[in-house]
């Protein structure tokens, strides 16, 4: 298929351009096969440049005979273009709508974009399951690298390495995977080095309405508890959804089967009440309305909090879990690859330093979502905007990355990356050039040959001119395992992302300009008077010889 | 004074509890924890105490629940109901004194001389101020009609009128005026020659009208040569305002006073204004609260609304005057709470030099303190009517808040300035806001207690905001706050200010001080340093040193205090005793564990 078939016009002339607290641009619009191009005639630079991966939804309306198209995107911004004449307008409303909407992922424009920089490091082999396994190795010996999936047949949204009890073996896997929802037998999430702790994550097991049993299942994770000592299972479902789930062939561990570990149901939300929740929150954030009441009880009613606080409290039990009770933890809802990996991810965060470092943080995206399976393209394709039927769209990993901002803010010298850093894997992860977020899991990746392909975001994120931005400069690493308050007053909303485009944020970015002039200064006055006192001791040496006596 | 031993203090939010002693001096109930190793100490100034409950007896003991004006609220189980009573008993004698001489501010002496202490109080000068806005001027000068408090006995003594305000014309106004309260200037923005005016409602009822009133008016509205009208804001509801005219007050016909432009804005009255914090504080203290709960509670409690509402009128002001050029006649019932609020933070919005720390102190001295704002019936500093008690300078300073939010580089002060601020307007410590008007005051206070001002200044490097710009105020003289209500926020920092584990536990503003401060360490060294290697170059050049020289370059190196660490801590002067010092937490480099803990709010397991 060639774009130009969806292209019906290419260029007007003559279109006014609105967005929220900028002045208005009067330009040429230019569709070319993924973006959609804005420029001012006078000395035309470009004024928008927009993916129209990125546009969410479009709106027309008419006056006369001139149209405007009010484009919402998915990173929640709205725009307005105003075309002269009916036709034009219609043209360029379809054929961004049909861009916009397009099925085929080989035909998204990380398989067109060409790199303007230099790859110094590739991404795509920054994270390495073979690597972050030798680390592992080097603390336990009781845990093995497991190709049991290498093709991707026993569990097609598993990576093709996983890491595994030591004593259990390839077959007994097998038969795992067969009494786990979607063939996700547990796996290794982390090892709490502390205390040689471990979390793990799965999918439900598969008791049915009969209460099957799998020996396999109960040796494999009995298998991860020292001698003596209970695991904890944290099922994200309430016990009713988990019971339900029997009717339907899923379930959860029966008590008289794994008398070892204790179960707690905690109630972290499917993805449909997720994505409503986004709707209704974004929506009340539009609202220019001047009722605080009217506001206070959007914001309520959209849940949004209420989700963060839900996930934020589940992750903070897994972690006291392991930390303070010394328990192992086996962590699962019922695929395992949405409310599962927002437990363990941030978890992790808050038991391990090394999550907090922008690395880390890669690392650990690549890790608990990509390598384990998250479906980023059927979450992400549309956002807050969306209309009509959904395909399983939910803010999962947006939900992860508002709950990290939520920790970011009560820890604000522990974590090396700054807020941006989390707007842009929230823009990436819904339209963007890079490769990373594509697909659904590492077997459709591998099958989409991506890192032939594309380019990955880290690629691009990690030279030094981009990382600039995204460092934080308060800094100061933090060994300890962080603890955050989930009281509702502590939480707060995300204004970074949810009122990003409703507000002007002059006065906020030059405080933070501020801040970090403060210290840079800072680090430069240490240099100075470092140098100076060198300076001094050598002047002093040099001159003492005169006088010995 | 008694002690008790044994007591438990429960925490607010969780299952914990510490054991210690409690200790009721003639000023303070202390609670002195029993365990050796962290011994944390809690100062509760009797004045704090908004209200003393003792719950029925438990298997463990009698509880005693105090609930203090600056949001702490302490649960204590005493072992013996006889020995829990007893404190009861005291406590209720000694929370509500009868006259003003029992107050603290009568017994508090911080090792000063009578000198220092009369310098305190001259810090903020009223006349001074008025002479920077640049009154008296060709249209406006000082009345010296209310000289003895004659003419208005809320009022202070001086008062700046317009010159066309003849002496009969301001008697006959203040006649025809809520106590007497008669239109006068207390802020003239120079720009424009645009003047903010303050009265109490006109005694209008249904038809009654008053020819000196109506030229008390048009006086103001000749001062200002740019603009004919005036606005005169009610900030009351129209409802409020309407029902005032039965009582035969109201607010001013427009067809009586020519060139008026009348204006309601809607802000609610003390009574709402008190259970609406009473509701909120009820939310907010409430144990495991879901965000939904808190999200409801918050809207009912209709809080922010009020403080939007406030914020809001505030706006307007601001935009007749300096977009407008109008002058402003701003009023309510007895023009000293609602009118007062929007006053002063008018004209915060249109001064930066209110924005400072010293400008800030001079604005409340004059819109609040000299004109008669009712701190001791407000803040319940005596045994008064329960009625008369409600939370508007609070609001005030909420306000302000939500604009250091916005504007996180406009403020020189810290929202820490505001919350010391707040305690101390309640702990009745200090001379400057006890009584009800200047009048009383001057009876009270200046011969016998200690200004505020005097002790704010004096620990002023606590308060100052690490991110404020000076120059912002050249570019940005007028604050245009967005009022879209998604701006306004829940004042954790305030209404939590102990409950800690709510709080952030590393805080930037504090780091970012801690930095600062540190830079103008390392600039005078580097400065000493740099002074110090040119000696060396100085005598390098002279060939025949002399010894001494180099002995005293020597000194002067090690005078150089060893390198900084950038991980001092800054407290407060009397952190210990206000629980200040319990905002700021240590977030340095080598944080220590104790301050990152399990705490309350994270999940407690359930099965």
């Amino acid at each position: 298929m060639e774009f130009a078939e969806l292209i019906k016009t290419p260029r007007v002339d003559g279109v006014v351009l609105h967005r929220p607290f900028l002045p208005l641009v009067e330009g040429t619009l230019c569709l070319t096969g993924h973006h959609l191009i804005l420029s001012s005639r006078q000395d035309n630079t470009e004024e928008l440049w927009l993916l129209h991966a990125d546009i969410d939804f479009i709106e027309k309306r008419f006056v006369g005979s001139s149209g405007t198209i009010i484009v919402k995107c998915k990173d929640l911004r709205i725009i307005q273009l105003d075309i002269p004449g009916m036709e034009e307008c219609l043209n360029i409303a379809s054929s961004i709508e049909a861009l916009s909407t397009l099925d085929s992922v080989s035909l998204m424009y990380p398989f067109f974009y060409r790199p303007m920089f230099e790859v110094i490091e590739d991404g795509w082999n920054l994270f390495l399951p073979e690597e972050s396994f030798k680390d592992l190795e080097s603390m336990t010996d009781e845990w093995r690298l497991s190709e049991v999936n290498r093709d991707f047949s026993i569990c097609p949204s598993y990576p093709p390495l996983v890491v595994v009890p030591k004593d259990t073996d390839d077959d007994t896997l097998l038969k795992v995977a067969s009494f786990r929802h979607g063939g996700r037998f547990p796996v290794l999430s982390y090892y709490h080095k502390k205390n040689g702790m471990v979390m793990m994550r799965a999918g439900q097991p598969l008791i049915g309405p009969n209460g099957r049993r799998c020996k396999e299942d109960e040796k494999l994770i009995n298998a991860t508890l020292r001698a003596g000592k209970r695991g904890y299972i944290i099922d994200t479902r309430a016990t009713a959804v988990a019971q339900q789930a029997k009717a339907r062939g899923g379930g959860f561990e029966q008590e008289a089967n794994y008398p070892q570990w204790r179960r707690i149901h905690k109630t972290i939300e499917r993805y449909s009440v997720l994505q409503d929740s986004l709707i209704k929150l974004v929506e009340a954030c539009n609202d220019q309305s001047h009722s605080m009441d009217r506001w206070l009880s959007k914001l309520e009613a959209s849940n949004w909090l209420s989700h963060i606080k839900e996930i934020l409290t589940t992750a903070c039990l897994a972690a006291q879990c392991i930390d303070r009770e010394g328990a192992t933890v086996l962590v699962h809802g019922t695929e395992g690859t949405d409310s599962t990996l927002q437990v363990t991810s941030l978890a992790q965060i808050l038991l391990d330093p090394s999550c907090r470092t922008i690395r880390g943080f890669q690392a650990l995206v690549e890790r608990e979502w990509l390598q384990a399976g998250h479906p980023f393209q059927h979450r992400c394709a549309q956002s807050a905007y969306s209309s009509g039927k959904l395909h399983g769209e939910a803010p999962i990993f947006l939900l992860f990355l508002d709950c990290t901002w939520q920790i970011l803010r009560q820890f604000p010298c522990s974590f090396e990356f700054n807020e941006n850093f989390l707007v842009l894997l929230f823009e990436h992860a819904y339209a963007t050039q890079f490769g990373t977020f594509l697909g659904n899991s590492a077997a459709e990746r591998a099958t989409l040959k991506l890192p032939q392909k594309t380019v990955s975001l880290w690629s691009w994120v990690n030279r030094p001119q981009e990382m600039e931005g995204f460092v934080n400069p308060l800094y100061e690493p933090n060994s300890l395992v962080i603890w955050p308050s989930v009281a509702p007053q502590s939480l707060q909303l995300w204004e970074g992302v949810f009122l990003r485009w409703n507000r002007s944020s002059k006065c906020l970015d030059e405080a933070y300009e501020e801040m970090v002039h403060i210290i840079e200064y800072n680090k430069e006055l240490q240099k100075k008077v470092n140098s100076l006192r060198r300076q001094l001791a050598q002047l002093e040496t040099e001159g003492s010889p005169l006088h010995t006596p | 004074m008694i002690s008790v031993e044994q007591v438990r203090l429960l925490d607010r939010f969780s299952n914990k509890s510490t054991t210690g002693t409690l200790h009721l001096t003639a000023t303070h109930l202390i609670f002195v924890e029993s365990n050796s190793t962290s011994a944390q100490e809690i100062w509760i100034l009797h004045h704090h105490i908004a209200s003393v409950e003792k719950l029925s007896l438990t298997t463990s003991g009698c509880p005693l629940v105090i609930q203090c004006r600056n949001f702490r609220m302490v649960h204590f189980v005493v072992p013996r109901e006889r020995d829990c009573h007893d404190v009861y008993s005291s406590l209720l004698r000694l929370l509500r004194p009868e006259s003003y001489d029992e107050l603290y501010a009568f017994s508090y002496n911080p090792k000063q001389n009578d000198r220092q202490r009369e310098e305190g109080w001259q810090l903020i000068d009223l006349a001074a101020e008025f002479e920077r806005m640049g009154v008296p001027c060709d249209q406006w000068q000082l009345t010296d009609v209310n000289r003895d408090y004659k003419v208005c006995e809320t009022y202070p003594r001086d008062l700046y009128v317009p010159i066309t305000a003849s002496k009969p014309i301001i008697m006959g106004s203040s006649k025809f005026r809520s106590k007497g309260r008669f239109p006068v200037l207390t802020y003239f923005y120079q720009e424009k020659k645009a003047a903010v005016c303050r009265s109490s409602q006109p005694l209008s009822g249904f038809s009654a009208r008053c020819l000196e009133d109506e030229h008390m008016l048009q006086a103001v509205s000749k001062a200002n040569p740019n603009t004919r009208y005036i606005y005169v804001i009610d900030t009351r509801p129209k409802l409020n305002a309407l029902a005032n005219r039965a009582a035969g007050k109201g607010y001013e016909n427009e067809d009586n006073y020519s060139n008026i432009r009348f204006q309601f804005v809607g802000i609610e009255n003390i009574h709402v204004m008190r259970s609406s914090l009473q509701k909120l504080q009820e939310v907010v203290g409430t144990r495991a609260l879901s965000v939904t709960d808190y999200l409801v509670g918050l809207e009912n409690s209709g809080w922010l609304r009020h403080v939007k509402a406030i914020v809001d009128a505030a706006i307007f002001l601001t935009r007749a005057v300096t977009v407008e050029g109008a002058s402003v006649l701003v009023h309510c019932s007895d023009g000293w709470d609602r009118t007062a609020q929007v006053c002063s933070l008018g004209s915060l919005l249109m001064d930066p030099y209110y924005r400072t720390i010293k400008g800030f102190m001079v604005l409340i001295e004059k819109d609040w303190i000299s004109f008669g704002h009712k701190f001791a019936d407000r803040c319940d500093q005596l045994d008064g009517d329960p009625k008369e008690v409600s939370p508007i300078f609070t609001q005030f300073l909420e306000c302000v808040w939500q604009l250091t939010e916005q504007f996180p580089q406009a403020f020189q002060f810290s929202e820490w300035f505001l919350i010391q601020i707040h305690e101390h307007v309640h702990s009745c410590q200090f001379g400057n806001f006890l009584g009800n008007s200047q009048r009383q005051r001057e009876e009270l206070v200046k011969e016998k207690t200690h200004s505020l001002w005097a002790h704010l200044l004096s620990g002023q490097q606590n308060y100052l905001n690490p991110l404020y710009c000076p120059s912002y105020g050249y570019t940005n003289p007028v604050l245009e706050p967005s009022t879209l209500p998604c701006h306004f926020k829940f004042w954790r920092n305030m209404y939590h200010q102990f409950d800690r584990p709510m709080h952030p536990r590393q805080s930037i503003l504090k780091q970012a001080l801690t930095l600062k401060e540190n830079n103008r360490e390392l600039e005078s060294i580097a400065q000493n340093l740099q002074a110090v290697s040119a000696i060396f170059h100085v005598i390098s050049h002279v060939h025949q040193e002399d010894e001494d020289e180099l002995v005293e370059g020597e000194e002067a190196r090690e005078d150089i205090p060893v390198g900084s660490d950038g991980d001092r801590t800054v407290e407060g002067g009397s952190a210990t005793e206000n629980g200040y010092g319990e905002l700021p937490l240590s977030c340095g480099s080598k944080p220590e564990p104790a301050m990152v803990s399990l705490e309350f709010g994270v999940a407690r397991m359930t099965c």
